[in-house]
């Protein structure tokens, strides 16, 4: 276990691409605190920013524990391949942007763009998070391309964009645009959803658990279905299915909660 | 007065007929000179190849339609990025450049003059001042020219003379280098939805056929005296078959030839060299280009190279675009210029298991050896549309050596190799052939006198790469001479070392070259003109020519017109 604890209040925006159990692996805490970070427009080195603690205990596969608010650094895991990162407070943007394995545990809030363009492991967020969850990077449309991102509270707009493969579960509300551009893959969002979800989908799965504002104009009802299925496990329904989006010829699957939105029973009759 | 010396380099300086010989170059306040003083600092080049300074005839780094490619790819931007030193500055780009790391990157290769070939006119100001903003390198703007509707109109009308005269005006109010024409006649249909699919397919509204565009211009720049003949992207480019229309955009202007100087320049070839009826069965129209090259003398061309790579197509030819938009889906820009051209960018990545991306790939290189004469044939990659220019080092490495094409063809798509004519040319080039299309080549294709040789006179643009052909066969070591292209030794620029081991050592700027062509009929536009203007541009006649102050570094080439 490596343990990094911020020496004070960072006021700068932090590029903290080194902070990652590839990295870490197999190094002392002085190698550690020599490794380059950027602090704003200043090159520093880990050590002047964090507190640096090793357990001598410490195995192939690292674990980065940090205790303290870090929601001023960027790109924390991003690429890694294995090990683990627990953060025990806020992380910035860009958290585990294209990991490959691994996990990450956050127990407060994310920035926006936590897990784009993620590949393989998991994102494990306690708090809320910010946009573009598990989205491809601007301009891109290769988005999160496998692993899987659990936030228990709310996340913003334009969660999983492009997203190609894998799951993103939002135990709370999420913004408007989920799923946008979605090839494929599975979206669940357990509370209330700002509407537009899937928006030019054309393939992959949308389940809307809570309310939903609005359901696009370009999708069609399918049927009604008294569960579906999510990561294996099986959420009770009803729900209304719908196919779309058909401005994008696509295949895409959204599920709707039935009982959370009476005003949708206007489409039982194209049943 | 400040003076250097290059001692004991193995020089190669084809237009001076210098093959690897042991010998010194002297410089003198940024020209290449007989001699200099004992005092004069040395640069010790033993053990290493001297050749003039890398020389771009078609490199698409400033203007309109890269500055919108970049604002379309920010994911493009995101993968490269530079740092910012004590002496450089940050920069951005993989395809796309900014124009800080555009010249540094040119430099770091031993490259010191860059020609962009495709700008609007009415694009020009905003080109110049991109081309004042990218360091280390001489460079010029080709304006569009073939679609331009004054010189249409004097075609349809055989005006040759008056024409002759206009052009000369152009040049100096976009402050050009060459006429460029880009799918003639094609363009000026874009406009209404249509193109043209040969060069004799008559332009909407005009009445007149590309074929007689091309010519017209071609007449119109003999009549100059331009420094460069006409510089074409031909019509149908990307199509399968277009081959034909290439050899017969070469055949047009057959007649017009003087003596054995070229006058008319085919660009990127490798993308109008396409055999067969679809994408299906898509080969290579490399031999049958390449025979009439080798039997003809009045045209030059560059190779347009495909690198397997995530890269950016941009180009003047809007309908070539839309097409390209429809074959992979992906994001892309339309761009109409007012009158006077069209644009289209589109993202495109080139995959060595795709037949298609793997053929093209082929095509290029298939005629860069297969052309006999060196002199016929340079090396561009059309940057970005075949790759970004950084990819130049792996290109002289495919040229040099046949076992640096191998490794890529083991790799290649298993119909594209099967196809390919590779496996059977032996040829390697020379470094001397290599400095030929590198630097020598297109020095003389774009008449700069005063560059691509290291004669007593000339500037002294220089590279040194740290590559020793007396004690290794860099076709045998080629990953080594790919590494040497990559980071010059030293890179002179004006006289002065600009890069040590692939490194800026000094940020400097270059000139921007135009043309001023005298002409003893009057230049001045006509009322006619200025009512079209009115009438037709978002620009008044008034605010259209640029000043030569606006340039940075404004570096005028005069020429005594025939008219």
């Amino acid at each position: 276990m490596i343990t990094l604890i911020p020496k004070r209040v960072f006021k700068f925006p932090i590029e903290g691409k080194n902070i990652s159990p590839d990295v870490f692996a197999k190094k002392s805490a002085k190698q550690i605190a020599a490794l380059e970070i950027w602090e704003g427009n200043r090159k520093v080195s880990i050590g002047d920013l964090f507190d640096i603690k090793v357990d001598s205990s410490s195995s192939e596969e690292a674990t980065i524990k940090i205790e303290g608010n870090v929601g001023t650094v960027r790109n924390i895991g991003a690429g890694m391949s294995m090990g683990q990162v627990i953060v025990d407070g806020d992380v910035g943007m860009h958290l585990g942007e294209e990991m490959k394995g691994g996990s990450i545990i956050v127990s407060g809030n994310a920035g926006s763009w936590a897990g784009s363009q993620m590949k393989d492991g998991t994102i494990e967020i306690k708090g809320n998070a910010g946009d573009y969850i598990g989205a491809a990077y601007r301009g891109s449309t290769k988005g999160m391309n496998g692993g899987k991102i659990i936030i228990h509270g709310n996340a913003g707009h334009e969660v999983g964009c492009f997203m190609r493969k894998g799951v993103i579960k939002i135990l709370g509300d999420v913004g408007i645009f989920a799923g946008i551009h979605m090839n494929n893959g599975t979206i669940f969002v357990q509370g209330a959803s700002q509407g537009r979800a899937g928006a030019q989908m054309t393939n992959g799965k949308i389940v809307l658990a809570g309310h939903s504002e609005d359901v696009m104009p370009t999708f069609t009802i399918e049927d009604i279905k008294a569960k579906v299925k999510v990561d294996g496990e099986k959420i009770e329904g009803p729900f209304y299915r719908f196919t779309g989006d058909l401005a994008d010829n696509g295949k895409g699957k959204l599920y709707v909660s039935k009982t959370k939105n009476p005003y949708l029973n206007s489409y039982e009759k194209y049943l | 007065m400040t003076e250097l010396i290059i001692k004991n380099g193995l020089v190669y300086d084809p237009l001076n007929r210098i093959n690897g010989e042991k010998m010194d170059i002297c410089i003198r306040d940024g020209k290449i000179v007989e001699a200099v003083k004992d005092k004069a600092n040395v640069v010790d080049a033993s053990g290493m190849v001297v050749m003039p300074g890398g020389i771009d005839i078609h490199s698409h780094i400033a203007g309109g339609e890269v500055d919108s490619a970049r604002l379309l790819r920010p994911e493009d931007h995101v993968k490269d990025v530079e740092v910012k030193t004590a002496l450089t500055r940050s920069g951005v780009g993989y395809s796309l450049p900014s124009t800080f790391t555009t010249g540094y990157r040119y430099s770091k290769m031993g490259y010191t003059t860059v020609m962009n070939p495709s700008m609007a006119p009415l694009q020009a100001r905003h080109t110049h001042e991109e081309l004042s903003d990218t360091p280390m390198i001489d460079k010029a703007t080709y304006p569009l020219l073939g679609d331009w509707w004054f010189s249409l109109e004097h075609i349809r009308d055989g005006l040759i003379k008056e024409n002759a005269a206009h052009i000369a005006w152009m040049l100096k109010a976009t402050r050009g280098y060459a006429i460029k024409l880009v799918n003639p006649g094609g363009l000026e249909a874009w406009g209404f939805g249509r193109n043209v699919h040969s060069i004799d397919d008559p332009v909407p509204n005009f009445g007149i056929t590309p074929r007689e565009i091309i010519r017209g211009l071609c007449k119109v720049n003999t009549l100059l005296n331009l420094p460069h003949t006409i510089h074409l992207h031909t019509n149908n480019l990307g199509q399968p078959g277009n081959y034909v229309t290439a050899l017969e955009s070469m055949k047009c202007v057959e007649d017009l030839a003087r003596e054995d100087r070229p006058v008319m320049h085919i660009t990127h070839i490798q993308f109008c060299a396409f055999k067969g009826e679809n994408w299906g069965n898509l080969s290579s129209g490399a031999e049958e280009i390449s025979n009439y090259i080798n039997n003809h003398s009045h045209v030059t061309l560059d190779m347009g190279q495909v690198v397997f790579s995530d890269t950016t197509t941009l180009t003047a030819d809007g309908p070539f675009q839309y097409g390209l938009y429809h074959l992979t889906g992906n994001k892309w820009v339309n761009h109409d210029v007012e009158t006077e051209t069209s644009g289209g960018i589109v993202p495109f990545t080139y995959k060595r298991s795709s037949a298609v991306h793997a053929t093209q790939w082929s095509i290029a290189l298939e005629i860069a050896l297969l052309i006999k004469d060196p002199w016929k044939i340079l090396m561009t990659t059309d940057h970005p549309n075949g790759g970004p220019f950084t990819s130049y080092p792996k290109i002289m490495a495919w040229l040099i050596s046949k076992g640096a094409r191998e490794k890529v063809l083991s790799k290649i798509n298993k119909r594209a190799r099967k196809k390919s004519l590779l496996p059977s040319i032996d040829r390697e080039l020379s470094l001397y052939e290599l400095a030929v299309v590198t630097r020598a080549g297109q020095a003389k294709a774009l008449g700069l006198k005063q560059k691509g040789h290291l004669g007593v006179g000339a500037d002294a643009d220089i590279a040194v790469y740290n590559i020793n052909p007396e004690r290794t066969d860099p076709a045998k070591k080629f990953v080594a001479a790919r590494k040497a292209f990559n980071r010059a030794a030293y890179t002179i620029k004006s006289g002065q070392i600009v890069v040590k081991d692939g490194e800026i050592v000094k940020p400097i700027f270059g000139k921007t070259y135009w043309v001023d062509v005298k002409t003893s009929m009057p230049q001045d536009v006509n009322d006619d003109i200025k009512k079209k203007f009115r009438e037709y541009w978002t620009v008044e006649y008034e605010n259209y020519p640029i000043r030569e102050g606006f340039l940075h570094a404004p570096a005028p080439v005069t020429v005594k017109a025939e008219v």
